[in-house]
């Protein structure tokens, strides 16, 4: 079966549905499916609940999303670089369900390894544990969280071959894994695609079995916050 | 008479936090003053993680050698060193949650005599989200609290009940201010050292929480 196909909007067509929930992989702006949600947009798909660690910024990311008021609810850990987000959720416009950075990687790890509740400490005596099952494990309290399971998962990493096989690049690998693995299906964006065989298959960070569709292309790979040191002179 | 004592400034806070950590630590370190203990560490051998998915996290990088796939938890561009490691943030997550990192140096808005931290939201303003704050306090090994003792009017930010909604219940080991280093017992905190011209007196003075 052919993976590989022309276009991020290729790549989606047949996908999706108003109303679908959408894992979404990247961290700040780093390793955020850029191209995927550009098509997003295009396709004008509405009322969308993203799973995302964060909520881009106002033009780059799933910002453009949110723009165009094409999310219902985000469930996210930080959504503190957005404006338009902040007018949209101030205002009742859009949902917002906020989950600790921890248990937003679990619950979507958890949703891709089949299991639907685990126990955390994470959120234990905080808001985050209203009207949740809370349980006592050899005398600590624990709350329940469900795992995450997508309609679709829109993911960006560093290489791939033909058959899915994903290699990540630096920090930019972060919620990319955990949101594939929780989709039913699994759309990839990539620097390059190599033909099979030409990755060690030692260094695969994450199995073609998790990815099911996938595109190259440019990224712009914006910098959130650019930190520079100064070189000492000699 | 609201708080006019000193005490440490940002640079001798983030120094007396560097020496609560033993070599061969792995740490991870907040966003503000705890980012400071960084630079204060000397030779101990420590390895710093960031949570977005890194351990073994580098300096600023130079200018033009910024990388957009190499950020810290504050989106910062950073660099890497000859230890470093990344993961995905399941994997981070879980090395938080089981206990592995030894200690978290962090920010506060508020926290109490029995270890309760508040630090991601004031209500009525802009809630921006928890982050891995969470996670952090309820899963790694120490939680050390660095934070100015008062606030902008004078008033204690080391209370016996906090106000704002909690980051975590009972987590907090130990508190360093700019007036000096607490430790959380089981009655309330004790003074483990006064800051440089700060006296018991003077600290008792300007702190609501129970000191004992």
């Amino acid at each position: 079966m052919k993976k590989v196909y022309g276009s991020a909007a290729e790549a989606l067509d047949g996908l999706l549905q108003d109303g679908m929930l959408i894992a979404a992989g990247g961290f700040g702006l780093c390793g955020i499916p850029e191209l995927l949600i550009d098509a997003l947009v295009a396709s004008g798909v509405k009322n969308l609940t993203v799973a995302s660690n964060n909520a881009g910024v106002d033009d780059f990311g799933l910002g453009k999303l949110l723009s165009t008021r094409q999310i219902k609810k985000m469930m996210s850990s930080y959504v503190g670089e957005n404006a338009e987000f902040m007018r949209q959720y101030l205002s009742g416009e859009l949902e917002l369900e906020f989950n600790p950075q921890g248990t937003l990687a679990e619950r979507m790890r958890a949703g891709g390894a089949g299991i639907p509740g685990f126990y955390t400490k994470t959120g234990v005596g905080t808001v985050i544990a209203e009207g949740k099952d809370h349980r006592d494990f050899n005398g600590e309290t624990y709350i329940m969280e469900e795992g995450i399971f997508a309609d679709l998962s829109i993911i960006k990493a560093w290489k791939a071959d033909d058959t899915g096989n994903l290699i990540f690049r630096k920090t930019a690998r972060n919620f990319n894994p955990p949101a594939a693995m929780c989709g039913k299906i699994c759309v990839a964006e990539v620097e390059e695609i190599v033909p099979r065989g030409s990755i060690d298959p030692d260094l695969i960070h994450l199995p073609g079995i998790y990815v099911h569709r996938i595109i190259q292309g440019q990224h712009e790979k914006r910098i959130e916050q650019r930190t520079v040191r100064q070189k000492e002179s000699a | 008479m609201p708080c006019s004592i000193k005490g440490w400034d940002r640079n001798q806070m983030a120094a007396r936090a560097a020496q609560e950590l033993e070599d061969g630590m792995y740490v991870n370190l907040g966003i503000g003053i705890p980012t400071l203990v960084a630079n204060y560490v000397g030779d101990k051998d420590i390895t710093l993680q960031s949570e977005n998915g890194m351990l073994g996290m580098g300096p600023f990088p130079f200018a033009g050698e910024e990388d957009a796939d190499l950020i810290n938890a504050g989106k910062q561009t950073i660099t890497e060193l000859n230890r470093t490691s990344y993961f995905d943030s399941a994997t981070s997550f879980g090395m938080i949650r089981g206990g592995k990192i030894a200690a978290a140096i962090l920010g506060a808005m508020e926290v109490s005599e029995n270890g309760d931290l508040a630090n991601w939201m004031i209500p009525g303003k802009l809630v921006k989200g928890m982050g891995g704050a969470m996670d952090l306090v309820a899963g790694v090994g120490r939680v050390i609290v660095v934070m100015d003792h008062t606030n902008k009017h004078g008033d204690s930010k080391v209370l016996k009940n906090c106000t704002l909604p909690l980051t975590g219940k009972g987590v907090v080991d130990r508190i360093i201010t700019n007036l000096g280093v607490f430790d959380v017992t089981e009655h309330g905190l004790s003074i483990v050292e006064c800051a440089d011209g700060v006296t018991p007196e003077e600290i008792i003075g300007a702190t609501e929480a129970t000191i004992v």
